[in-house]
């Protein structure tokens, strides 16, 4: 059996995307998690996992000849992401701007660019209990942590054991680089207008991308839940409530983990996994 | 001299607008022949590195300064390797500040803002 790769997404950060994947990740038991949210990876912090080492991520950015240049500025029209500027007879080169595309190196007709390695973050890898923890970190001020997910992604291993892929928060590229590999996407949701609005933003985007998937409300309170509504009204499936609750507020910000010390939350996020797994293995009946 | 604004509109009696790189057009004026010219802002429909976009269309302008409320780490650095002057306008009306350039009464930008590369969220 191939293992099953889920995906949990938020339209902002703060709805408990993290505490989610990460209990979903715990309550598996013998499970891989990776965090994709490269600006601000935390799931490391309740794991606190045991080091097994790092690895450097490099994107390829270019490299001037300024001899070679003879100022046809072809580079600075082709780069749509304006990483470059002719100024003075010089060509600037803004590292941090630029997307690593290759575009520029390929099209100079002088020959007058080659490529250089600069590395923008890092994976590091380590174990807590039955689980492997990928995390991801983009360093500071750097143009797109894609290539960074792209490498995560590669961490998935060859193995029954399910993966739990926590995302970046948003619907920018690269939520959708993170899901691509996905069979299934879970999508937290908070009890507010504001959620809904959230919500609506990913959902669009997890249907674009075809995906399988499902809301998981958190933060129910007793009263009137605008998300609940939501998924009602579109006919998204409803995977479970998580209360709103101080004991989890406590744990969480203590960074523990809920499953690995109470009972009930063992129960609920043991549930949660059987209504994903069966949710995954009746879609890949439905859509083989 | 010649001069660059961000500006709202194609008219002079438009107003300065308070993005630099986001700005729609850019007056560029020619305080001794009184001349004025509208170019589009390229870098304000650009995915990324609008400043930077910018600041290269006042850089093949040939101006010698630019008037703007605020201008961002990148451009700034594109502008100044081009030795053009970055005034503060004190004010939206493009001819206040054109005629304080001439009285000498504006001040050169000193703020340079870290652009906002954080695309979290978006
Ligand atoms: S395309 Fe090559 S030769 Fe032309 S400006 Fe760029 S680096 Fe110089
Ligand atoms: S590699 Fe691509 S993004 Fe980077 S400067 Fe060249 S064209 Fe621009």
């Amino acid at each position: 059996m191939i293992n099953v790769r889920i995906a949990v997404l938020s339209g902002k950060g703060g709805t408990g995307k993290t505490i989610v994947s990460v209990n979903m990740a715990a309550v598996a038991e013998e499970s891989t998690y990776i965090d994709c949210d490269v600006e601000e990876p935390n799931g490391h912090l309740f794991f606190k996992p045991r080091d097994l080492g790092t690895e450097e991520v490099f994107v390829r950015i270019p490299l001037l000849d300024d001899q070679l240049c003879d100022g046809c500025r072809r580079c600075v029209d082709f780069c749509r992401f304006n990483a470059l500027a002719y100024v003075n007879n010089r060509l600037i080169v803004f590292d941090d701007v630029c997307h690593s595309c290759g575009g520029c190196v390929m099209f100079c007709p002088q020959q007058a660019l080659s490529e250089k390695s600069k590395v923008i973050g890092e994976i590091r890898k380590g174990v807590s209990g039955g689980v492997s923890v990928i995390t991801g970190r983009l360093n500071t001020g750097e143009a797109s942590g894609v290539p960074i997910i792209k490498r995560l992604l590669t961490y998935i291993p060859r193995s029954p054991k399910p993966v739990f892929i926590d995302c970046p928060p948003g619907s920018a590229c690269i939520v959708m680089e993170s899901i691509k590999d996905a069979d299934y996407c879970i999508l937290v949701a908070e009890p507010t207008t504001f959620g809904v609005h959230n919500l609506n933003m990913v959902c669009e985007l997890v249907k674009l991308f075809g995906k399988p998937h499902g809301v998981l409300l958190n933060k129910c309170l007793d009263a009137y839940n605008p998300a609940e509504d939501y998924c009602v009204r579109n006919e998204i499936k409803i995977l479970g409530r998580i209360p709103f609750d101080k004991a989890l507020g406590r744990l969480n910000s203590y960074a523990r983990i809920p499953v690995r010390e109470s009972e009930k939350y063992r129960e609920l996020f043991k549930a949660l996994l059987h209504t994903v797994t069966k949710e995954v293995r009746d879609e890949t009946v439905v859509n083989p | 001299m010649r001069i660059a604004l961000p500006v709202e509109d194609k008219s002079m009696e438009s107003t300065i607008c308070q993005s630099f790189g986001r700005a729609p057009y850019f007056l560029i004026y020619d305080t001794e022949s009184q001349e004025s010219v509208f170019l589009d802002n390229q870098g304000a429909v650009s995915q990324g590195g609008a400043g930077i976009k910018a600041a290269q269309t006042i850089v093949d302008s040939k101006v010698k300064a630019l008037l703007t409320p605020r201008c961002g780490e990148q451009a700034a650095s594109v502008l100044s390797a081009a030795n053009i002057k970055i005034y503060r306008t004190t004010n939206d009306s493009i001819r206040d500040n054109i005629e304080a350039l001439t009285n000498g009464t504006l001040v050169l930008l000193d703020e340079i803002h870290a652009g906002f590369h954080n695309h979290r969220g978006r």
